[in-house]
């Protein structure tokens, strides 16, 4: 309670500045523009009631390309990163390369995505899988490594096996490790499935936004991000609830 | 708090546990250390050791801080190969089979946070193919006898530091190997637990005796515990000396160390200590 309070006032008084200044005009004034381009929270919300249906049809698209997208980037760089672990030269080899893809942009080549994949759902998982697939490959990778070398002994003279070594020490070491790359993976997933959209799409969240923002219905384009936005602070709050409940030694 | 100092009169308990399957296969293997040399890079570690445990002899290693001691350990149990010399388990000298007759116990306890006591202490059976019920069944007998009755399924976080080293030393001993090589076991423990945990090893060792090498900085807990105690020098660690203990792990520990035949053997560990590290 009193730990969601402050930001919750300062949410709330941010929210009745911005009402107080757009609908007394002010605030399209100082922008130089008209009226109906500066919605005001007010007009927003009333947008989103009215367009409750269309705007649900759609999150339901975007939020779907999110939480498929996130989960196939989820498993594969898992997967690599226990390959990585396994395989030392395979590591040598893209290690490296992997740290450093995480600074290029890989958003910019979803239109190439889209050539590829098409004008469905595909292009956009494959955006989307794409930039979660990189911090949670890494930071699992990193993690299998974290073991105590002094634990590796220990569990070799208990006769572990590789095998055993990395299912009973090594993942459960780097758990805490994947969760905080798919931290970082979900806090990315909506901007990627809103670019992928924007590149070519008939439907979604992003692609609403692109039309409404060319048809200057402003309200309905702010509308449509507080949803994403919504969904986005969901998906962060259920991914720390299932860390909470699975890493429960920390 | 428990008189764990006692533990030496319940042997007969220890020795019903020595007879569970866990530990059935525990036969005596004496380690022999032949002109034993090992370094990192150029950095000679250890040089020109000559050790010899009997089956069920107590080792104790004392020996200024980078003396080897450890690496020594690593040796014996097969973790590394060393780079002059021989070290021959149970008449073992290949690597794999001196890893198969010793159980290592690291210097702080290890034990896998995400795992109950129990879980922790049953990882060598586990790691044999045992399943978790039955593991746990083999193992949750012994823990009334090292004084953690009730703390089966608790985390380690929620043990107290003489706890989590008993259950470090019950997994080590649910290995049933015959070797244990133990570095430094109470070194993280505060002067009082450390005393109680010396009189419950002297007595979990009385009850199921195994050959061990122990690792310590701390002269009198080697003297007390061991058979025989070798005072190691200054990297690169040789022996300096080799001492028979007065009354290895007598029944009382207070009474054993304050004893004057007890202080003067410390004296002269001390003073070999002292020269060794010049």
């Amino acid at each position: 309670m009193r730990r969601w309070l402050p930001p919750a006032l300062v949410l709330a008084a941010l929210i009745g500045l911005w009402q107080v200044a757009a609908s007394s005009g002010l605030l399209a004034s100082v922008l130089g523009l008209e009226d109906f381009l500066v919605p005001s929270p007010a007009e927003i919300a009333s947008s989103l009631w009215e367009n409750r249906s269309l705007l649900a049809e759609n999150a339901w698209v975007t939020l779907q390309e999110i939480v498929l997208g996130f989960l196939c980037g989820l498993a594969a760089g898992l997967g690599f990163a226990l390959l990585l672990r396994l395989s030392g030269l395979l590591r040598r080899a893209t290690y490296p390369l992997m740290v450093a893809s995480q600074a290029v942009p890989i958003l910019v080549i979803a239109p190439v995505l889209v050539v590829w994949f098409g004008y469905g759902i595909g292009p956009k998982l494959a955006v989307v899988a794409l930039v979660c697939f990189f911090p949670i490959a890494v930071a699992t990778a990193d993690g299998l490594r974290s073991v105590d070398p002094e634990t590796t002994k220990m569990m070799r003279t208990l006769d572990a096996s590789r095998r055993q070594l990395l299912w009973r020490v090594e993942a459960p070491t780097s758990l805490p490790f994947a969760f905080s790359g798919a931290r970082i993976a979900v806090a990315f997933a909506p901007i990627a499935a809103v670019f992928g959209e924007w590149v070519g799409a008939d439907s979604g969240l992003g692609h609403l936004i692109l039309q409404d923002n060319a048809q200057l219905e402003t309200a309905r384009v702010f509308a449509a991000a507080t949803v994403l936005a919504v969904i986005a602070i969901a998906l962060y709050g259920l991914l720390a609830f299932a860390e909470r409940r699975i890493v429960t030694w920390r | 708090m428990r008189q764990d100092t006692k533990m030496p009169a319940e042997a007969k308990e220890f020795a019903t546990a020595g007879a569970s399957p866990a530990n059935a296969a525990a036969p005596g293997a004496a380690v022999s250390i032949r002109g034993l040399g090992h370094s990192y890079d150029e950095l000679a570690a250890i040089e020109g050791l000559d050790l010899e445990v009997p089956a069920r002899g107590v080792l104790g290693l004392v020996g200024p801080s980078g003396c080897g001691k450890s690496t020594l350990l690593e040796l014996v149990s097969g973790l590394q190969e060393p780079s002059a010399g021989e070290v021959e388990v149970g008449g073992a000298l290949d690597p794999a089979e001196r890893l198969a007759r010793c159980a290592f116990m690291p210097q702080r306890d290890m034990l896998l946070p995400w795992l109950a006591a129990v879980d922790n202490a049953a990882l060598a059976l586990r790691n044999r193919g045992v399943r978790r019920g039955p593991a746990r069944k083999e193992v949750e007998r012994l823990f009334e006898r090292f004084g953690l009755a009730g703390f089966e399924r608790s985390r380690p976080a929620e043990l107290s530091g003489g706890m989590r080293q008993r259950v470090a030393f019950l997994r080590t001993l649910v290995s049933g190997k015959p070797v244990l090589a133990l570095d430094e076991p109470f070194a993280s423990l505060d002067a009082i637990t450390r005393a109680e945990m010396q009189g419950w090893l002297a007595g979990a060792l009385a009850a199921d005796p195994r050959t061990v090498i122990l690792v310590t900085h701390d002269v009198e807990e080697a003297l007390y515990l061991s058979d025989r105690v070798a005072v190691l020098s200054a990297r690169p660690g040789r022996v300096v000396e080799e001492l028979s203990a007065p009354a290895p792990r007598a029944a009382d520990r207070d009474a054993a160390v304050t004893d004057p035949t007890f202080v003067a053997v410390r004296e002269r560990a001390m003073e070999a200590l002292h020269r060794g590290s010049r």
